[in-house]
């Protein structure tokens, strides 16, 4: 089936024919056909030639991208999702406690620091956000843990968003939380109206949201910010982070930097720099993204390795016709070019393999807790990486064909 | 007399290295001139086709000097000596090396498209060239799908495509039948009677002795012996 499959891309090639024994009838001149470059149909006619070694080589090359794809993948995802809060979070200025190293730091803020910032000139809001870890006691008994987010809707703040059932609007009503639908089976919950507990508080669910989540995999339970504050258990004059607007027409860095002489126990970070800080804690204080990048270092690795020891067995095989092109003159220049259109014609028939299999991935994982993402750039990078792999894996070719002694044709 | 289109002067050719270091060539002077179709011939071992290589180009002496259409060799780097191949010598061999992925037209056009020229006009001359050499039917035929001889006009074919003033060939009717090996060398005094191209056959084959204008005799890498009957057979 892949042979089938390679034999038609030899075929898309116009004017490209993979030879094989039962094409060409004896002594029957075939039509004229268009002719592409020589070195280009020497390069393919020779890849497509030895199915066996293109299989091995396009089967390297597939493994080692796909790898290389669900490793940075998940890097985008994971990158993606720990900003996710800061990202829907409506606020032009963050002001966390010192030192605070992500969104789930839950350090806490004196109310006092919110009105010293209010009395900046250019300061339009500072709102007060909550957040911290809870006991949820499901409705049948039995607990687990949830990240509580507490913000008020008529400050700027962060509220859930694709919400399914409910509104935010009902998040006021007594004893309202919203849920994500994916930890229904954690919450013990199933349905608007559901009832659970948490700090011998009552929590309702009022909202449900779909695609919210943890990549801690504590779920999460958003309500308002007195409510939160209940949950989680902190004084009254407490909060985690206070959310800065500031007015139309003011200079962010200008108020930021009056906010921060104010605020002296604590950071003013633009949402920018709270992202970047968050990222870099998550993905490279923790080692996770030194982990996905190590297993997509691997990817590539292995995938030049094999596509270098195919191209150089290929090449070791092929010795005797190149030593033919040196002896009718070529140059150095041109039998580098049959190597590597071949080299780039396997990294191009492994990318388009590679790719479909990736998306089957991004499909299947979309729902997961840590999705595969593909963006266009993603994809870029990979045809670039997967290009400049098979490049690369083209050089012990290269330096081989390069020791050529022409006159080695007598020889054999 | 016309000058001729390749010259070697007192060529020397050690070949290995320490204990096995041997001088395949041990001053040689051999000049082939424009029309002539001649052999060189000497038993196994005496040298016969390292100076084809030198010749040729493939090779660069130890000592002596080549100098092809008056230009000396000596010194030139590798890529050099290619351009001096690729504008210049025709090679024909003992085993054809043809490409096996490409029909006998791309094995043609290829010393052409090694020259740059890709354009209709090469394609001409590459079916031209075929033509000549008897083969207008086998165009688009894969070596696999050829005779020995045909393939073997094949790569008289490539040789001549590229209109080189000298055409080398190593034992061009050693793999061959009497009967082909004839036609063989046929088509190679048809090339030789161009009187800007130089044709040098390496053999051991007595068979072919009535096709030369010249015999020049190699043992032990010295020329001994050299000869001009009138060629027998045109």
């Amino acid at each position: 089936m892949v042979s089938q499959a390679l034999r038609v891309i030899a075929g898309a090639f116009n004017g490209v024919q993979a030879p094989s024994r039962d094409t060409a009838p004896k002594g029957k001149a075939r039509p004229p056909r268009r002719l592409l470059p020589l070195v280009f149909v020497l390069a393919s006619r020779n890849l497509f030639h030895d199915r066996v070694r293109l299989i091995a080589t396009v089967v390297g090359i597939v493994f080692s991208i796909i790898l290389v794809t669900v490793q940075m993948g998940l890097y985008l995802s994971f990158s993606r999702m720990v900003t996710t809060m800061i990202d829907h979070a409506q606020a032009d200025l963050w002001i966390v406690p010192r030192g605070t190293k992500c969104f789930e730091d839950p350090s806490l803020l004196d109310e006092r620091e919110r009105f010293r910032a209010l009395a900046v000139a250019g300061v339009a809001e500072a709102a007060p956000l909550v957040i911290g870890f809870a006991e949820w006691r499901l409705p049948h008994g039995g607990a687990t843990p949830v990240f509580v987010i507490g913000s008020d809707k008529e400050k700027p703040g962060l509220q859930p968003w694709n919400i399914v059932a409910g509104s935010i609007d009902q998040l006021a009503t007594p004893d309202a939380v919203a849920v994500d639908e994916s930890y229904f089976g954690r919450l013990g919950v199933s349905r608007l109206g559901d009832i659970a507990e948490m700090r011998r508080r009552k929590a309702r669910v009022a909202v449900i949201t779909k695609g919210i989540r943890s990549f801690t995999t504590t779920p999460y339970v958003f309500t308002t910010f007195d409510r939160a504050r209940g949950y989680i258990g902190i004084a009254n004059n407490k909060a985690t982070y206070f959310l800065v607007r500031v007015t139309p027409g003011s200079d962010i860095e200008t108020v930021r930097r009056q906010i921060a002489d104010k605020v002296k126990d604590s950071e003013v970070l633009t949402e920018a720099e709270f992202r970047e800080r968050s990222r870099a804690f998550w993905l490279f204080g923790t080692g996770a993204g030194a982990a996905l990048f190590a297993g997509a270092l691997l990817g590539i690795i292995v995938g030049t390795v094999i596509v270098a020891q195919t191209l150089y067995s290929s090449t070791k095989d092929h010795l005797n016709e190149f030593a033919t092109l040196r002896a009718i003159g070529s140059s150095s220049v041109y039998i580098v070019k049959v190597i590597l259109w071949q080299a780039l014609l396997s990294a191009i028939i492994g990318f388009l393999i590679a790719a479909g299999i990736g998306l089957l991935v991004v499909k299947f994982t979309a729902d997961t807790a840590l999705p595969v993402l593909m963006t266009p750039g993603l994809m870029a990078g990979l045809f670039a990486l997967t290009l400049v792999m098979c490049a690369i894996s083209a050089i012990s070719a290269i330096l081989e064909v390069m020791r050529i002694d022409p006159a080695m044709v007598f020889t054999r | 007399m016309t000058a001729p289109i390749i010259e070697g002067a007192d060529l020397v050719q050690t070949l290995g290295e320490g204990a096995g270091q041997v001088d395949a060539l041990k001053g040689v002077n051999l000049a082939l001139s424009g029309g002539e179709l001649t052999l060189l011939m000497g038993p196994s071992g005496s040298g016969k086709t390292t100076l084809l290589s030198v010749l040729g180009c493939m090779l660069t002496p130890t000592k002596g000097t080549v100098r092809i259409l008056g230009h000396a060799t000596t010194g030139v780097r590798p890529e050099g000596l290619a351009e001096l191949r690729r504008r210049h010598v025709g090679f024909i061999f003992q085993s054809y090396h043809l490409f096996p992925t490409l029909t006998a037209l791309e094995n043609v056009l290829l010393v052409l498209d090694v020259r740059g020229e890709r354009s209709a006009e090469a394609v001409a001359k590459a079916r031209t060239a075929l033509i000549t050499v008897g083969l207008a039917h086998k165009l688009d035929s894969f070596p696999r799908e050829l005779s020995g001889g045909e393939q073997q006009r094949v790569a008289i074919a490539r040789a001549i495509v590229g209109n080189a003033s000298a055409v080398l060939a190593d034992e061009p009717t050693a793999a061959l039948d009497s009967e082909n090996g004839v036609a063989i060398m046929k088509v190679m005094v048809e090339i030789a009677k161009d009187p800007g191209r130089a044709v040098l056959v390496v053999t051991h084959d007595p068979r072919i002795l009535p096709f030369a204008n010249r015999i020049v005799h190699i043992e032990d890498g010295r020329i001994v012996n050299e000869e001009r009957p009138q060629a027998k057979i045109a």
